[in-house]
């Protein structure tokens, strides 16, 4: 049987456009560093080692072992897994099982990127299949750009709509020290970027980031010894899906409806945006979080502009998404999903400074990237 | 499955894209110390005292970021050496043969890796003297190959 899991550590690097001043394995150990001072351990107390990026962003292929210099894993068991956009939140995931299975008593798990080394849609591009999918669709804008614009012409959505989803996480940003984008922006300011593949727009959408992340997962025993208010994990769930582009069906995220519906259903969730009291979604542009908060079972489809609008999902909403100012703000890509469970814990340990959501009990992170796949992570004040 | 190809089709196919690795600040300082002065400078973990070559912003055993600059001289012992018969022209365009060994400089805990020059194959021995053969100044431009190779201390071994 798996014993409960609790997260006692997390740290991340103040995120940047370009880190010059450190090369990758010394961005890696400012993270690690972190979260060790966090957790208020040394490197001694950790049992094993979970890292990882997206391959090709950096041209090195064996980041496990080129890293142990900054990661601390010198002479530990470790391993490195890579997913694509969903590669922080597996790893998080794999931390967890690591620590789930008893094996391992206390796991650092490490997430990172230096997005400012290659080029990042030439490095996308090469995720995809050769023969087929490479030559045209690839990349990071494409899918998305036809994810909107289906989602548009479905529902009468507007592009302000959208707007109104980067104002929301670029002023939850300016509170939070470690975002790369800390200004907000208006409504005027969005619509008026320039437009980079229709209806996105470059205010839409994420920014490159240099950065990493930390976190540490501890067994029940040594989490309740170690931490006085670990957050722990009370469920995670992962769909992973097509190998194609065009075997997506881009009206729907089915991959998020499918995961969030397992969540939903084991943890006994009914009513999730009264239930549920912070989301940090990996939302890499503004019509995500529209269309994907309907996946999520918050609202009916098409009718997730009313709540933006009402600010539902804003600080001192009834459901605040993105404290952290998300992935609208930051966008170190092997770092991002694991900093989505990083600040979920944050909320849950009522350590996040300058970006707390008051009581929370519940907060939930989410994971996307390859052929629109999804991850899940739910976190709890109280062990499940 | 009822039909198989004629014949099966391969394609030719080469990731070439475009990279900028930053060194960071720590191995830029050695760089340009190699550079403008010819000299080689490790790191001193404080925890630990272990010193390191090319040198690390925080400690690889215990990682602290508590490290110091030490000066080291640019002559040690040879570790290990190995003779290259075969090129591998995109990314190790040395000329075939050539040697690459291991060599601890004086003071140093770790190997630096390089070429070893004006000597034969033959007349290398682990654990001999060895002193570093840098590039003219106006041609040291910032990379570890302006350092151009050790060889036996004092010249050739014969
Ligand atoms: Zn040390």
């Amino acid at each position: 049987m798996a014993q409960r899991v609790g997260i006692i550590g997390f740290g991340q690097t103040y995120h940047r456009s370009h880190r010059d001043d450190v090369n990758g394995v010394e961005l890696i150990n400012e993270a690690v560093r972190a979260a060790l001072e966090d957790a208020g351990l040394t490197i001694d107390d950790i049992d094993a080692v979970v890292i990882g990026n997206m391959d090709h962003f950096e041209a090195v292929n064996y980041v496990d072992t080129w890293s142990v210099d900054g990661s601390g894993a010198w002479m530990k068991p470790l391993i490195k897994l890579t997913t694509g956009g969903t590669t922080g939140s597996t790893l998080g995931i794999a931390g967890y099982h690591h620590a789930a299975s008893g094996l391992f008593d206390v796991v650092l798990v490490i997430g990172w990127e230096k997005n400012s080394e290659s080029d990042t849609t030439g490095a996308i591009i090469t995720c995809s299949d050769p023969i087929f999918d490479r030559f045209s669709f690839s990349g990071a804008l494409p899918g998305l750009a036809v994810e909107a614009s289906a989602y548009i012409k479905r529902y009468g959505i507007k592009e302000e709509d959208a707007a109104r989803v980067a104002v929301r996480d670029r002023a939850h940003g300016a509170n939070n020290p470690y975002a790369q984008l800390q200004t907000p922006v208006t409504i005027e300011e969005v619509m008026q970027s320039p437009m980079l593949s229709w209806p996105i727009k470059l205010l839409d959408i994420c920014p490159r980031s240099d950065g990493a992340a930390a976190v540490i997962f501890a067994g029940e025993r040594k989490a309740r010894q170690l931490c006085s208010q670990p957050a722990w994990v009370h469920y995670t769930a992962v769909r992973h899906s097509h190998t194609y582009f065009g075997d997506v069906d881009y009206t729907r995220l089915h991959t998020l409806e499918a995961a969030v519906q397992e969540l939903y259903h084991h943890m006994g969730i009914k009513e999730p945006l009264k239930e549920l009291d912070v989301v940090e979604l990996y939302q890499p542009y503004s019509f995500a979080g529209l269309k994907w908060i309907e996946a999520m079972g918050l609202c009916k489809p098409g009718e997730s502009p009313r709540l933006i609008w009402d600010g539902v999902t804003d600080m001192g909403g009834e459901l605040p998404f993105n404290p952290s100012g998300g992935v609208i703000c930051t966008n170190c890509i092997g770092a991002t999903g694991l900093l989505r469970i990083g600040e979920a814990a944050l909320q849950v340990m009522d350590r996040a400074i300058g970006r707390q959501v008051p009581d929370v009990n519940l907060a939930l992170a989410t994971g996307f990237g390859g052929a629109y796949w999804s991850d899940l992570m739910l976190l709890g004040k109280k062990p499940w | 499955m009822s039909r198989s190809a004629e014949e099966n089709i391969i394609f030719d196919g080469r990731i070439r894209m475009p990279y900028k690795w930053a060194a960071g600040e720590t191995s830029s300082y050695f760089l340009t110390q190699l550079r403008d002065h010819a000299k080689l400078w490790g790191t001193r973990c404080s925890v630990c005292q272990v010193i390191f070559i090319p040198p690390r912003k925080n400690c690889p055993r215990c990682v602290t970021a508590d490290t110091t600059w030490v000066e080291l001289p640019s002559r040690g012992v040879l570790q290990t050496f190995a003779v290259i018969y075969f090129s591998e022209p995109l990314l190790q365009p040395s000329e075939p043969p050539y040697i690459y060994g291991i060599v601890k400089l004086d003071g140093a805990d770790t190997g630096l890796t390089h070429f070893l020059g004006e000597v034969a194959p033959g007349e290398l021995r682990s654990g001999m003297r060895m002193e570093a053969v840098f590039k003219n100044k106006e041609d040291r431009s910032g990379l570890i190959t302006d350092l151009l190779y050790f060889r036996p201390e004092g010249g050739s071994a014969s």
